[in-house]
């Protein structure tokens, strides 16, 4: 075989094998390398850190694909419960002035222990466990 | 003969308590024989009372001389108009009737004497309704009974029994309607198909006991006992004021009655649209609902331009479900935007919007990138294709020029 | 065999401990016989290869999936969206186990029309037939990982046919379950089966299989044996290294481009989280290599004279199975001549069942 057409098998063999191993091996790699976030949120998630939060105030946070709110009763004291409202879905609040938590589709009303205490909601709030966690917040679900 | 031995035997514990109406009605037939089969589900009867409780007469004799005497108390069929004094008797008890629930209201009868029933039947009109029209006469349920015709999914059913007649309700000068109207409306939807109970029927807006219709200047407070933003928005807002001085009532103006239909950006602007008919065109209020209708237009466009993308996107295999869940929160803005209608004020439309504008931009430019990842994807793909094909053409070129070799000698193994 | 010169030392001294040259020699004796339906051969190493990746890809996939009720959707999710190349990892793995099977049909019926289970090639059929049972073993146990409404339905569809086999039905129901509904008990377990039982059971009757493979050579179908009867002169072949081996390196280059087009556009679907309180869906049916029985139990009536229609189905496919599995043993008569039509016949009618069948179930 005449040493010009040898070459350009040998090139493209070689080639195509050592490029082809690297586009398999370059995905493989990156794939085992971990991810900046390492796993997903779905038990557990940090709402934020602990000076963030004003006393008797309340936010949203995102726990899962689903809203969370979580209220900071006390300096050390901490609620938490499902932020979606058991009537028809709507995302509940923190009330202030009243202290507790309330939705403005249908003006239900829940206390500060997940219960329905007015309007039409029929169901209590799912509740989260609540953990500070040096200067961060953790939600967790229970059970 | 055989059927009466059967009832005696079947009824035996109630004679055992002293009931003979129950022994011999049981034996008739026909509408004296209905009650006795009826009452052993009343809630009355499992509470322990009997016939005579309501009756009067003697339940312990068998002889109907005695038991259905004068001069032991027997009362016969009951007049219509006597009917809400004679249950009054014990539901205004509160001694009694807490003995049996300590909960249980006791301020019925009065409520009934203020409602337009109650004063009719006062004044000698027994077509009215009483309290067995509603409740039922022999096979009285609780409330919250699923077969009660009164638990919230039958009220409206009930009501309509004379409500929705033509001919009672010309007598009396009504509209007859308001059931049918009613059962098109959003609450009738949601109480008798979606099953939710806090969902309003009639007593939930006209009372249940003192049933009247509300006042004019109590509309928008009836409303708001669910609606509360929207009563609160429109206390402050211009309509209010010019609304009471009209004499017309809050909320009904724009949306009925009865007949209450999902809202939607149609009642603001453009044919059939509800300000238009007290509002002139180039009015400062028309063009105020222009505006509001067109900002709150936008914000949905908006919003419908990021669900595409991101459809587009997840259908061509990408994952976009984070993008989506925050496009949710972009829905919302609209939900307060179509709230802060009732404002009536351009300024208060404009913020919801454009918190949802920047919910929709973001979303859209999640929905670009995920397109360009695809992109990207299939770019690696030509890459690691076009690695693949020249090392298939490298093996393929290697292969004939073994072949080609091996063709010149005998057949046997390369190295 | 020349040896090469200027062999770096290394190798001699791995050469001296390993057998090297034991192992070349071998391979340089390989043939493959050369005729027109050589390229059916190729069928075996593709199944063979597209193994390896599922074991690849899977190995990989293990490093993030969790296989629990409450955390096992969530990870497929974070594997496509949050693992770099996840997607890739994932939708390889999805579309190669199909691959794999499609090609282990291939490779059986081309092993029937090909004869090649011929004596004595018996044991390498029972076990070719054991590895496809065990491929779609694997189908079956790792459709239902990603805990979507599809694989949780269809796994549930599959277990209650288990339930119909006559007396050791609900037994064998309930050891598929782990219980008596399909749950996270069921997931954990057909994790174990498919991460740990099936390649263990695998791994073993390959070796068999392999073992078989190299022991007898590569049949020849009995026309090509013919004319080399007749013609006198050696048998046209090919030696396996490296013109054959080259070959299959093509193959498999090949099969690796089909597979990353899938993998880039028609990934594999997310699907929604499985919710048992939920009511099934409409259309739901298994993954397309079960459709031909799913179908077939579909359209038998619930009773055929005395007995349930199910127990009828099953008992059909339990002697269409007994058939096809000892047909090397029935496909020669008496006297050693060929039932040649009759295994013809059997292979044609099953491909057509199973087409039709499959491609029935999958539009009604």
């Amino acid at each position: 075989m005449p040493q010009t057409r040898r070459g350009l098998v040998s090139w493209l063999l070689g080639g195509g094998v050592t490029a082809s191993i690297a586009a398999f091996l370059y995905p493989v790699l990156r794939f085992m390398a971990p991810p900046p976030i390492a796993e997903a949120s779905v038990n557990e998630v940090t709402a934020g850190k602990v000076k963030e939060f004003k006393v008797n105030a309340g936010r949203i946070v995102k726990f899962g694909s689903t809203p969370a709110l979580l209220v900071r009763l006390g300096d050390d004291e901490w609620r938490s419960y499902s932020g979606v409202c058991t009537h028809l879905n709507c995302t509940v609040q923190y009330q202030e002035s009243s202290r507790q938590i309330w939705c403005a589709c249908h003006n239900g009303f829940y206390d500060l222990n997940g219960k329905v205490v007015s309007g039409p909601p029929p169901r209590p709030l799912e509740e989260f466990t609540v953990r500070v966690r040096g200067d961060e917040v953790v939600l967790s679900r229970r059970g | 003969m055989r059927t009466a031995a059967l009832f005696l035997l079947f009824f035996a514990p109630l004679a055992a308590a002293g009931n003979s109406c129950i022994e011999c009605h049981a034996a008739l037939d026909g509408r004296l024989q209905k009650p006795a089969l009826a009452f052993k589900i009343d809630v009355h009867s499992t509470r322990g009372f009997g016939c005579a409780d309501c009756h009067g007469g003697d339940a312990s004799s068998d002889a109907p001389a005695v038991s259905m005497s004068r001069a032991r108390g027997f009362k016969g069929k009951i007049a219509r108009t006597a009917v809400p004094e004679l249950c009054a008797r014990c539901h205004s008890d509160a001694n009694l009737i807490h003995k049996f629930k300590p909960q249980q209201r006791v301020d019925q009868i009065a409520q009934y004497r203020t409602s337009v029933h109650g004063k009719r039947l006062a004044a000698g009109d027994a077509a009215v309704a009483n309290c067995v029209d509603c409740h039922g006469v022999h096979d009285i349920r609780e409330v919250r009974s699923a077969l009660s015709p009164v638990h919230p999914l039958r009220l409206p059913e009930t009501c309509a029994r004379c409500h929705a007649d033509a001919g009672r309700m010309s007598k009396y000068k009504l509209e007859h309607t308001q059931f049918d109207e009613y059962r098109q409306s959003v609450h009738w939807t949601a109480l008798a198909k979606r099953g939710d109970l806090s969902a309003p029927g009639c007593a939930s807006c006209h009372g249940n006991h003192g049933a009247t219709p509300p006042q004019v200047n109590s509309v928008a407070a009836v409303c708001g006992t669910c609606h509360v933003l929207f009563e609160e928005l429109y206390k402050k807002s211009p309509h209010q004021p010019v609304f009471a001085a009209m004499g017309a009532a809050g909320c009904i103006v724009c949306h009925g009655k009865h007949k209450i239909e999902k809202p939607s950006v149609k009642m603001l602007s453009g044919v059939g649209s509800v300000c238009a008919q007290c509002h002139e065109a180039d009015s400062a209020g028309g063009r105020a609902a222009l505006e509001i209708a067109n900002r709150t237009r936008e914000l949905d466009a908006a919003l419908g331009r990021s669900e595409e993308i991101l459809e587009r996107a997840r259908q061509s295999g990408m994952e976009v479900s984070e993008a989506q869940l925050q496009l949710m929160d972009g829905r919302e803005n609209l939900i307060k935007a179509r709230l802060a209608v009732h404002a009536f004020q351009t300024a208060a439309v404009a913020k919801p919007v454009q918190d949802g504008l920047v919910v929709a931009g973001k979303t859209y430019a999640a929905g670009v990138a995920a397109l360009k990842e695809r992109t990207f994807r299939r770019f690696g793909l030509s890459i690691s294709l076009a690695a693949i094909l020249a090392t298939m053409a490298g093996l393929w070129l290697a292969i004939r020029s073994i072949e080609k070799n091996r063709g010149q000698r005998s057949g046997t193994d390369e190295g | 065999m020349a040896s090469l010169r200027g062999k770096p030392p290394i190798v001699e001294w791995l050469e001296e401990r390993l057998a090297f040259d034991a192992i070349q020699a071998f391979i340089a004796h390989k043939k493959v016989p050369k005729h027109s339906a050589t390229m059916w051969y190729y069928f075996g190493g593709i199944t063979l290869f597209l193994f390896g990746i599922q074991v690849a890809t899977g190995i990989l996939l293990l490093l993030y999936y969790r296989p629990s009720a409450g955390e096992a959707y969530e990870s497929v999710q974070f594997i496509v969206t949050r693992v770099e190349f996840g997607w890739l990892i994932r939708s390889i793995h999805s579309w190669s186990a199909n691959l794999m099977i499609l090609a282990a049909f291939i490779h059986m019926f081309s092993v029937v029309f090909l004869r090649a289970y011929r004596r004595p090639r018996e044991l390498t059929w029972l076990s070719g037939v054991g590895l496809l049972g065990l491929a779609l073993g694997f189908g079956f146990s790792g459709y239902l990982l990603p805990w979507n409404t599809i694989s949780y339905f269809a796994t549930k569809v599959g277990t209650d046919m288990a339930a119909a086999v006559p007396l050791i039905g609900p037994t064998l129901a309930r050891f598929l379950r782990g219980g008596n509904e399909v749950g996270g008990a069921t997931l954990t377990r057909f994790f174990g089966f498919h991460v740990a039982v099936l390649p263990a059971l695998t791994t073993g009757l390959l070796m068999v299989h392999l073992f078989l493979v190299q022991r007898f050579g590569i049949s020849s179908p009995p026309r090509v044996e013919e004319q080399n009867r007749a013609s006198g002169g050696p048998a046209p072949e090919m030696p396996f290294f490296p013109n054959f081996f080259l070959r299959e390196l093509m193959a498999w280059y090949a099969a690796l481009a089909v597979l990353g087009m899938l993998a880039a556009i028609f990934p594999w679907e997310l699907g929604e989280k499985a919710d048992p309180f939920a009511s099934a869906p409409a259309g739901i049916r298994p993954e397309w290599y079960f459709l031909a029985p799913f179908y077939t139990l579909k359209l038998i009536p619930s009773h055929v004279w005395m007995f349930e229609g199910e127990l009828l189905g099953l008992l059909g496919f339990g002697l269409l199975a007994a058939w096809w599995v000892t047909l090397p043993f029935w496909a020669n008569d008496r006297s050693g001549s060929e039932r040649t039509r009759l295994v013809t016949g059997t292979g044609v009618a099953l491909i057509a069942y199973l087409a039709t069948f499959s491609a029935l179930g999958y539009w009604k």
